[in-house]
Order: C-alpha cells, then sequence, then structure tokens
C-alpha cells in the first residue's frame, strides 16, 4: 500500500508544505500515500526532504489536508498530488469534504536515516 | 417505509417472469428495484443539496452542499453504468416513491424557511435522512442484493453515506 521511490534530486511539479526545495544533494523518497474507500493508507515514519504522493484511487474528490494549515492538496478522484515535508514533527491531515477521513504523518530529522 | 405490499409484489413477480427474481424470498425488493431506491435516494439527496446552495448564505452549509451533489452524483453514475452493463432497467417500487414522497413534504417545508431556521432544517434533515437511507442499505438493500457488483457498490455507497451522516452531525453541532 505505502509505495517507496527513490527519486535524486526533486525535479517535479510539488505541492510544497513550506517553502524552498530539497538541499541540494539531499535524496528525496517518495511515498505513496494511497486513499482507497474513503479511507488514508497508513504512513511508514517519514524524513525531512522526503516526498508523499497522494495518490486518490476512489471515485470521488478528496482532499489532504494539514489541521496545522501547513499543506492542502486537492485531489479530484483518481488524481495524484505531492508535498514536500520540510519539518520535523508530527502532522495531522483530514479531508475537507470528508472531515472523519483522517491520518498522521511522523517526520523525523534527515540524520536520522540509516 | 422498507415493507413491500405482497399483492404488488406478486404481480411484478409475474410480470417479471422466468427471472432469477422468483428466487427471491417475498418482500425482499430485487436488483431493478434495489437499482431504483438507490438512485432515487441520490436525486433526493441531489435535490436537497441545490435547495441548500440556492437559499443558504451559511459557507459551512454551501460547502457540505457541494459535497452532496458532487459525491451523490459520482454514485449515481457508477450505479447507472452498472446497470447498463448488467443490462438491468431500475423498476419503480412503493419504497422509492414512499422515499421521494417524504423528502418532497420536508422540502416544501423548508421552502418556506430562510437564514439560520433554513440552515438548522436542512442539517438536521441530512442527519436523519442519511440515517434512514444507511438503515434502509445495512437491513435490507445490501443483504437482498443479488448481483455482487451492485451489492459492491452498495457497501461503497454505506461507507461513503456513513461519512456524510457524522458529517451533518459536525454540520449540525456547528450550527448551534
Amino acid at each position: 500500500m505505502v509505495r517507496l521511490n527513490i527519486l535524486a534530486g526533486g525535479v517535479l511539479a510539488f505541492s510544497v508544505l513550506a517553502s524552498g526545495s530539497p538541499s541540494p544533494g539531499a535524496e528525496s523518497r517518495v511515498y505513496e500515500i494511497e486513499i482507497d474507500n474513503l479511507a488514508f493508507a497508513p504512513a511508514e515514519v517519514l524524513h525531512v526532504n522526503d516526498i508523499v504522493e497522494w495518490v486518490n484511487a476512489d471515485i470521488f474528490q478528496h482532499t489532504a489536508t494539514a489541521t496545522d494549515g501547513s499543506f492542502d492538496v486537492d485531489l479530484p478522484a483518481g488524481a495524484k498530488g505531492r508535498t514536500i515535508l520540510k519539518r520535523v514533527g508530527v502532522v495531522d491531515y483530514f479531508c475537507r469534504f470528508h472531515p472523519d477521513m483522517q491520518g498522521r504523518l511522523e517526520v523525523t530529522p534527515d540524520s536520522k536515516r540509516g | 417505509m422498507f415493507r413491500f405490499d405482497t399483492s404488488l409484489f406478486v404481480s411484478i413477480l409475474c410480470f417479471a417472469g422466468m427471472s432469477t427474481t422468483m428466487a427471491q424470498s417475498a418482500g425482499q425488493p430485487t436488483d431493478p428495484q434495489i437499482a431504483h431506491i438507490a438512485n432515487t435516494a441520490a436525486l433526493i439527496d441531489i435535490e436537497a443539496a441545490n435547495q441548500a446552495l440556492r437559499k443558504s448564505q451559511n459557507k459551512d452549509v454551501k460547502a457540505f452542499a457541494e459535497v452532496m451533489v458532487r459525491d451523490h452524483e459520482a454514485v449515481n453514475k457508477q450505479v447507472l453504468a452498472l446497470l447498463d452493463k448488467l443490462k438491468i432497467m431500475p423498476e419503480d417500487n412503493d419504497t422509492s416513491k414512499s422515499l421521494a414522497d417524504a423528502a418532497s413534504v420536508k422540502r416544501i417545508e423548508r421552502s418556506t424557511l430562510s437564514g439560520a431556521a433554513f440552515d438548522k432544517a436542512y442539517a438536521e434533515n441530512e442527519v436523519t435522512y442519511h440515517q434512514t437511507v444507511n438503515s434502509a442499505l445495512e437491513k435490507t438493500l445490501i443483504p437482498s442484493a443479488q448481483n455482487g457488483e451492485l451489492k459492491s457498490l452498495l457497501q461503497t455507497g454505506l461507507k461513503l453515506f456513513k461519512e456524510h451522516e457524522k458529517h451533518a452531525v459536525k454540520l449540525v453541532s456547528e450550527l448551534k
């Protein structure tokens, strides 16, 4: 459900959690979080500069919206969207259209990467 | 609300002839009837939402109504596509009629309201309406559905409408 891709240097169009691009040379990992049957798939522990790719597999329009306002990604049916994780910490998120759909991202410092 | 008149049901069965509906026990809706009920239930909620979009000035109510229109249209599109694929013609029935009649009465009642009174009536009705439909889906429609794809679509609908029900409860509490 959560797929890991390695992407050297972020080059795609992102919906950005905070301003700025990944530090030069930093390895950006892309984690897919699928939305299926009105639920977000659980995420692994993530690191700063990682990218979450939201994949809406539902026939309904959703959003991935941080409760702290740090990201708000519109996801029409079948669409994908991306968020770069720029800050360490825990971010709760939900779907603005279906507030009962909720999830949590745990972002750890980049240096902890094994 | 979800009882079927036995004599009518028998005549429907006779009309349907040698179809799989014969295998079903009397009183259970057939797939063509279930499809009609699902379609009717969606159209009712879309109509209620469109009324709210015309009448309400409250941004939360309008945002909720927009979600109702979009989600119910999405489900309906799937239902109609499946019926087309399965060559099932939706069949009108007493449950569809009573749902539509009750909704019409409520909609006319709300048409006389405005402002906060309208918003409250709409939001509260969305709670009870989704409760009614969800209960019918759980107790009657899903267990009665014969076709696997129809059953699965109804289950997706139930998941969605339960979310709508909670969303409507939240909306009611925010309006107070």
